[in-house]
């Protein structure tokens, strides 16, 4: 494998002799909440109705801790509920902002010599590294 | 008073599951040509929409709602091309369900088409998605300020790449398996605080796979765990996540 991943030994790729009752519960609500035909019945409290997004706000008020025991945790992946991912446009904003303002700092410093007053020509190749790094972060922004 | 509640359509079958189902009721069939629902008989005060709106926040209730309307499906599912419903499909008595079988038996009949003699696998995938250790300390520079700007630097770009090669095992372990399978749907990963794991999940996938084709699957996925990757494989599940009204 090219990652590096540690083989770890367990049940892995086995055959599937196990009931599927014993399946966690994240598995199961993820197939029987947001999988399966969607058809309108006559009780109008479908899920379509409630829309899984209130039942999952629902939720995640009512009680993290319990819904993470439970392996309920898709709105930590979801980003209109995240609130950490709520807006990545956002947050892309900020890390530019940030990253600028770092950079902004050490162009100060390079340029008044700081406190050490070492020569500014002695700074390891800043150029090509920036470059790099700017490009890894667009890689980021893409991915995310 | 009553409701009725669908747990799946079935090409065909006179045998009900046994259940318990989401009401502890013995699970029934409503028959309309060839299509076959699995339905059960529940408390309108407990599955009206109030109720059901009540139970939606509650998780215990969820849980064992979507516990019965799974295991249910399951036992409906084992011998006969299965359609499982999405949780609360509720109508007010068995006409009406065979009604609605009626206006949908073609599109009914094309779902089972595609599941016919087909299971669903669940596959997780695990790598070591940490960024590896930092290689060496920067130059001392003299500069505090430098040399933290570089540290970090150096940190985001450790990440970025480790996050890039998580991506791509996920992206060249789905494509093998969607190779093996008649299909392939991609879930979001589960986060990794649950499973305890060290390892970051990177794929959270499912397949339909042939019954014929299961060994190959396997061995596509033993392929894939030699390589170093982590896999859990779950199921066999009933098509849910193939299961989808309009389409081919």
């Amino acid at each position: 494998m090219t990652t590096g991943g540690l083989p770890v030994p367990g049940r892995s790729a086995r055959p599937p002799e196990h009931r599927v009752e014993s399946t966690n519960l994240a598995d199961i609500l993820e197939r029987v909440l947001d999988k399966g035909i969607v058809i309108a019945g006559d009780i109008r409290v479908n899920l379509l109705d409630i829309e899984l997004l209130t039942i999952k706000i629902r939720l995640l008020v009512a009680s993290v801790d319990k819904a993470r025991e439970m392996g309920i945790d898709w709105w930590e992946h979801d980003p209109t509920l995240s609130s950490g991912q709520r807006d990545l446009n956002e947050e892309n904003r900020r890390l530019r902002q940030r990253i600028g303002d770092l950079e902004a700092a050490r162009n100060r410093e390079l340029g008044n010599g700081s406190g050490a007053g070492a020569a500014p020509e002695q700074e390891p190749e800043p150029e090509p590294t920036r470059t790099r790094t700017a490009r890894a972060r667009e890689e980021q922004g893409e991915r995310e | 008073m009553s409701l009725v509640w669908l747990y799946a359509v079935r090409l065909g079958g006179a045998e009900a599951p046994a259940g318990p189902g989401v009401d502890g009721e013995a699970p029934r069939l409503v028959a309309e040509g060839p299509l076959v629902a699995v339905v059960g008989t529940v408390r309108e005060e407990e599955f009206d929409e109030a109720a059901l709106a009540r139970a939606m926040e509650d998780l215990g209730r969820i849980e064992r709602l979507a516990r019965a309307h799974h295991g249910v499906i399951v036992e409906a599912a084992a011998e006969l091309p299965t359609a499982p419903l999405r949780l609360a499909t509720v109508y007010r008595d068995d006409e009406a369900v065979a009604r609605m079988l009626r206006e949908r038996a073609a599109e009914f009949g094309a779902v089972l088409d595609r599941v016919r003699d087909r299971r669903e696998w669940g596959v997780k995938v695990y790598v070591d998605a940490k960024p590896e250790a930092p290689a060496e300390e920067p130059e001392p520079s003299g500069k505090p300020g430098t040399a933290y700007l570089l540290r970090r630097r150096a940190d985001r770009d450790r990440g970025a790449r480790a996050r890039e090669r998580a991506r791509a095992v996920a992206d060249r372990i789905d494509e093998t398996l969607a190779q093996v399978a008649a299909a392939a749907y991609r879930m979001k990963p589960q986060d990794a605080r649950l499973s305890g794991r060290e390892q970051e999940m990177v794929l959270n996938a499912t397949y339909l796979v042939d019954v014929a084709g299961e060994e190959e699957f396997r061995a596509a996925l033993s392929g894939v765990e030699a390589e170093g990757a982590t896999v859990e494989l779950t199921g066999p599940w009933p098509p849910f996540s193939f299961a989808t009204l309009g389409e081919s």
